[in-house]
C-alpha cells in the first residue's frame, strides 16, 4: 500500500472549508454548553428513578411520564396554565392594541404622547419582585383596591383576592396581564406606525367608517405581528413561575397551581429530581411546537 | 508568502485563538495555584449573617481566621429559603459549601443523597469532645447535624390590644385564647391572630398549629411514623383552629401569608397575638421600639396540666462529604460550638446555646428574655419534623388539605385522612 500525499491546492481548500466552522466554533461551543448539555441532562433524567437523591438511577422508561400525566395536581396545574395562559394572552393583545391605537391618535400632542408612553410602559419596567409585592399590596384584605370597592359602596367587607380558591386565579391572572401588555403595546405601536396613510386616506375616500378601516387596513396590516407575538406570549405566559410563587406560591389550595410551580415544587420540595424533570420535558416539548409554528409564520412572513 | 497566503494564516490563527478562548471559558481555567501559598479556603453557607447584627458573623469568622493563620473562610450568606435552594442544587452537583448551616427539616434528605459528612468523625478528627453538645441529628444512627442554637416560638401578645379588648391576661388555655382572638377582633381594628399558611414556605404548619399540638403533649407520629388519622390531640388542634377561623378571629389571607408576613401584621399592630420565634424580638424592638407585647408559653388543651412541648428551630450546621477540607471545615465547625463562640453567638440571636457548657448571659438583661428562659426549662423542646423525609412536603401535604377544611370544602376527618395517605408515601 502506498500513501499518496496531498497535493497543496486540496489541502488549501480542505483549511478554507473548515475556517468557517472554526470561526463559528466558540457559538457551537457554547450553545452545546449552556443549551444541548443541560436540556440532554434533563431529558435523560426524565427516563430514570430519582436522580441526585439516589445515587444509583435506573432507566424506567416512560414511567415518570405516565407518573406526572396521571398526577391529579399536574392536571389541575394544566388546567390553570391553560386558563392563565388564555386569558392573559388574549387581554394582552386587546389591551395593547387599544393602547396603541390610543397613542398613535393624531389628536395627542407630542408631549402628551410621550408621558402616556411612559405611563403605560411602567409595568413593563419593573421586576417580577415588584410587581408582586405591589400587587399583594393593592390586592390585600386591607390593600387598596378593596377600600376603593369599599368606598364605592360595591362590597361591604374586604375581598381575599389572592387568598380565596374562588378568585386566586383570576387576581394573578390581572396581575400577569398588567405585567405584560406594554410588550404587545410598543410592538404593536411600531406595527401601526408602519401603515401606509394613503390606505386610510384611500378608504376615507371610499367612505369607508372607522369600523371598517380597523378590520379592513389595521388588523391585516398588523397580522404578522399579531401572529408572532402571540406565539411568543403563550410561550412566555406558559413558562409563568415567579411572580405566580410571589404572590400565591401555587395556592390556596390548588388555585394558582401552574406546571412551573409544579415543577419547582417536585425538585425543591420533594426532592424528586426525575418527576420534575418530566414536567420540565412536557413543557419543554409544548414550547417547542410552538416554537415550530412561530418559525414557520417567520418563513412565511419573510 | 503572498499577501493572500499571510491573511489566509492571519484569519486561521484568529480562528484557533476564539477556539482556545470558548474552551477556556466553557471549561473554566484555574490558575496554578502558588506554591509557596499554604492558606486553604473553605466557604460556610448560612441564612444567619442577615439574621444576627450587621458585621456580628464576619466579626467571628476573622477572630477564627486570625487565630487558624491557613484557613481562609468565604461567608455566603442570604435568606433562609435561597440558602435552602441553594443546598439543595449544591448537593446535587457536588458543589455545596464545605460548611453548611442546615435546618433540621433538611438533614434526612441531604444524608440520604450522600451529600452530608459524619460529623462524629469531623469532631474526632477536630479533638473536640462531643459530650458538650446539647444535641445531635442522627440518621441511621450517624450524626450529620449539630444544633449550633436553638430558638423557641413562644406566644407573643400585643398586650395593648389585649387591654383594648378587655382581656388583662394571656391566654394560658384554649378557651382563653380563643376568647382573647375575639374579643380582639371585635375591636375593629385588629384580628385576634395570624397565622402563616403560605405554601411557598409552609412552615406554618410546624411553628403555628403542629406547636399547638405539641404544647399539650400531643404527637403526630407513632412509633416514627404518621398517626394523623384517628389522632385525638391533632383533631382537637385543627378543629379548635377552624373554630377560631370561623369566628374570623384569625387575620384574613392566612393562605397566602408567610412566616415574615406574620411577623409584619404583629408588629404593625394588626394582630392581637402569634406564635413566633424568638429569633424575631430584636426584629420587632427595632421596627416598632413603641409596641407594647409581651411573651408567653403557648396555651395548651383545656384541663391539661403535664409537661408541654416547647417547638424550636435550630440553627444547625454540618459539613459536606465532597468538601476537599475537611479538617478546615471539622475546625470551623469545632470553634463555633466551642463554649465562648457558642455563647456568644447565643447571645447576639437571643437563642439558647448548642454547647451544654454554654451560659448565654442575653437571659438577665430583659425581663422578656427571662421569661423566654423560664418558658424553656418549664417543658421540653419538641419538633417532631426534624429529621423526617421530605419534612417541607409534609407540611405543604398537611397544609393544603388543612386550607381545604378551612375552607369548608372537606371535614377534619376527611382532611386528616388526606394528609396521612400523602405523608405515608414519603416515608
Amino acid at each position: 500500500m502506498s500513501l499518496t500525499a496531498r497535493k497543496p491546492s486540496e489541502e488549501k481548500s480542505i483549511r478554507t472549508r473548515l475556517e468557517p466552522y472554526l470561526f463559528l466554533s466558540p457559538t457551537f461551543l457554547l450553545l452545546v454548553v449552556l443549551m444541548v448539555v443541560p436540556v440532554g441532562l434533563v431529558i435523560q433524567y426524565s427516563f430514570l428513578d430519582n436522580v441526585i437523591m439516589n445515587q444509583f438511577p435506573k432507566f424506567v422508561g416512560l414511567h415518570n411520564y405516565l407518573t406526572v400525566i396521571k398526577d391529579p395536581i399536574f392536571q389541575i396545574a394544566l388546567k390553570n396554565t391553560f386558563w392563565f395562559t388564555a386569558g392573559s394572552v388574549l387581554a394582552h393583545l386587546i389591551i395593547g392594541l387599544g393602547f396603541a391605537i390610543l397613542l398613535n391618535s393624531p389628536h395627542l400632542g407630542k408631549i402628551s404622547r410621550s408621558i402616556f408612553r411612559m405611563i403605560y410602559i411602567l409595568p413593563w419596567i419593573f421586576t417580577v419582585a415588584i410587581i408582586a409585592i405591589l400587587w399583594r399590596m393593592i390586592l390585600d384584605p386591607v390593600g387598596v383596591l378593596n377600600y376603593a370597592l369599599i368606598k364605592l359602596g360595591l362590597i361591604h367587607t374586604g375581598v381575599q383576592w389572592l387568598s380565596s380558591p374562588k378568585t386566586a386565579l383570576l387576581a394573578v391572572t390581572v396581575i400577569n396581564i398588567w405585567a405584560g401588555y406594554p410588550f404587545y403595546m410598543m410592538s404593536l405601536l411600531a406595527g401601526i406606525q408602519g401603515i401606509s396613510k394613503d390606505l386610510y386616506e384611500a378608504a376615507r375616500v371610499d367612505g369607508a367608517s372607522w369600523r371598517q378601516a380597523f378590520f379592513n387596513i389595521t388588523v391585516p396590516q398588523l397580522k404578522p405581528i399579531i401572529l408572532s407575538m402571540t406565539v411568543l406570549d403563550i410561550i412566555w405566559t406558559s413558562q409563568q413561575f415567579a411572580m405566580v410563587w410571589m404572590t400565591t406560591g401555587g395556592g390556596p389550595i390548588t388555585s394558582t397551581q401552574m406546571i412551573g410551580i409544579y415543577t419547582y415544587q417536585q425538585a425543591f420540595g420533594r426532592y424528586e429530581f426525575s418527576l420534575a424533570s418530566t414536567s420540565a420535558v412536557l413543557l419543554l416539548v409544548a414550547s417547542m411546537v410552538l416554537s415550530i409554528i412561530y418559525g414557520r409564520l417567520q418563513n412565511r412572513q419573510d | 508568502m503572498g499577501n493572500s497566503s499571510k491573511r489566509l494564516l492571519k484569519s486561521r490563527k484568529v480562528a484557533i485563538l476564539a477556539l482556545i478562548s470558548t474552551a477556556a471559558m466553557a471549561f473554566g481555567y484555574t490558575a496554578p495555584a502558588h506554591a509557596a501559598s499554604k492558606v486553604v479556603t473553605i466557604s460556610f453557607s448560612q441564612w444567619w449573617e442577615p439574621e444576627l447584627p450587621a458585621g456580628a458573623l464576619k466579626g467571628i469568622i476573622s477572630t477564627f481566621e486570625s487565630q487558624n493563620p491557613g484557613i481562609k473562610v468565604t461567608l455566603v450568606s442570604g435568606p433562609y429559603s435561597a440558602t435552602k435552594s441553594q443546598t439543595i442544587a449544591g448537593a446535587a452537583t457536588g458543589t455545596m459549601s464545605d460548611v453548611v448551616g442546615l435546618d433540621g427539616a433538611w438533614v434526612s434528605d441531604l444524608a440520604k443523597q450522600g451529600a452530608l459528612a459524619n460529623l462524629d468523625n469531623a469532631f474526632t478528627r477536630a479533638k473536640f469532645p462531643t459530650s458538650q453538645l446539647a444535641a445531635k441529628i442522627k440518621i441511621s444512627n450517624t450524626t450529620y447535624m449539630v444544633p449550633v442554637v436553638n430558638y423557641i416560638y413562644p406566644l407573643f401578645t400585643n398586650d395593648d390590644l389585649l387591654k383594648k379588648a378587655g382581656i388583662t391576661s394571656a391566654p394560658t388555655n384554649r378557651s382563653e385564647f380563643a376568647a382573647a382572638a375575639k374579643a380582639v377582633s371585635a375591636t375593629g381594628t385588629a384580628k385576634g391572630w395570624v397565622i402563616p399558611l403560605s405554601q411557598t414556605n409552609p412552615n406554618g404548619i410546624q411553628n403555628d398549629i403542629m406547636s399547638l399540638v405539641w404544647a399539650s403533649g400531643g404527637s403526630m407520629l407513632k412509633g416514627g411514623k404518621p398517626n394523623l388519622t384517628g389522632n385525638a390531640a391533632v383533631k382537637s388542634v385543627i378543629t379548635f383552629v377552624k373554630g377560631m377561623w370561623d369566628a374570623g378571629s384569625i387575620t384574613p389571607g392566612a393562605f397566602t401569608l408567610s412566616e415574615p408576613d406574620k411577623v409584619t401584621e404583629f408588629t404593625n399592630g394588626r394582630a392581637g397575638m402569634m406564635i413566633d420565634s424568638l429569633s424575631h424580638i430584636t426584629q420587632i424592638k427595632t421596627a416598632q421600639p413603641n409596641l407594647n407585647f409581651s411573651i408567653h408559653a403557648l396555651p395548651v388543651a383545656d384541663g391539661y396540666a403535664g409537661k408541654g412541648g416547647i417547638p424550636y428551630a435550630s440553627w444547625g450546621i454540618g459539613v459536606a462529604k465532597s468538601s476537599k477540607h475537611p479538617l478546615e471545615a471539622a475546625k470551623l465547625l469545632s470553634y463555633l460550638m466551642s463554649t465562648s463562640v457558642n455563647t456568644k453567638l447565643a447571645d447576639l440571636g437571643h437563642a439558647f446555646p448548642g454547647n451544654t457548657l454554654s451560659v448565654p448571659t442575653w437571659v438577665n438583661t430583659d425581663p422578656m428574655f427571662k421569661t423566654a428562659f423560664n418558658i424553656y426549662q418549664s417543658g421540653y423542646p419538641a419538633n417532631e419534623f426534624t429529621g423526617l423525609p421530605k419534612a417541607e412536603d409534609l407540611m405543604l401535604k398537611f397544609d393544603t388539605p388543612f386550607q381545604s377544611y378551612l375552607s369548608g370544602s372537606i371535614s377534619a376527618d376527611a382532611m386528616l385522612a388526606a394528609a396521612q395517605k400523602d405523608w405515608l408515601a414519603d416515608f
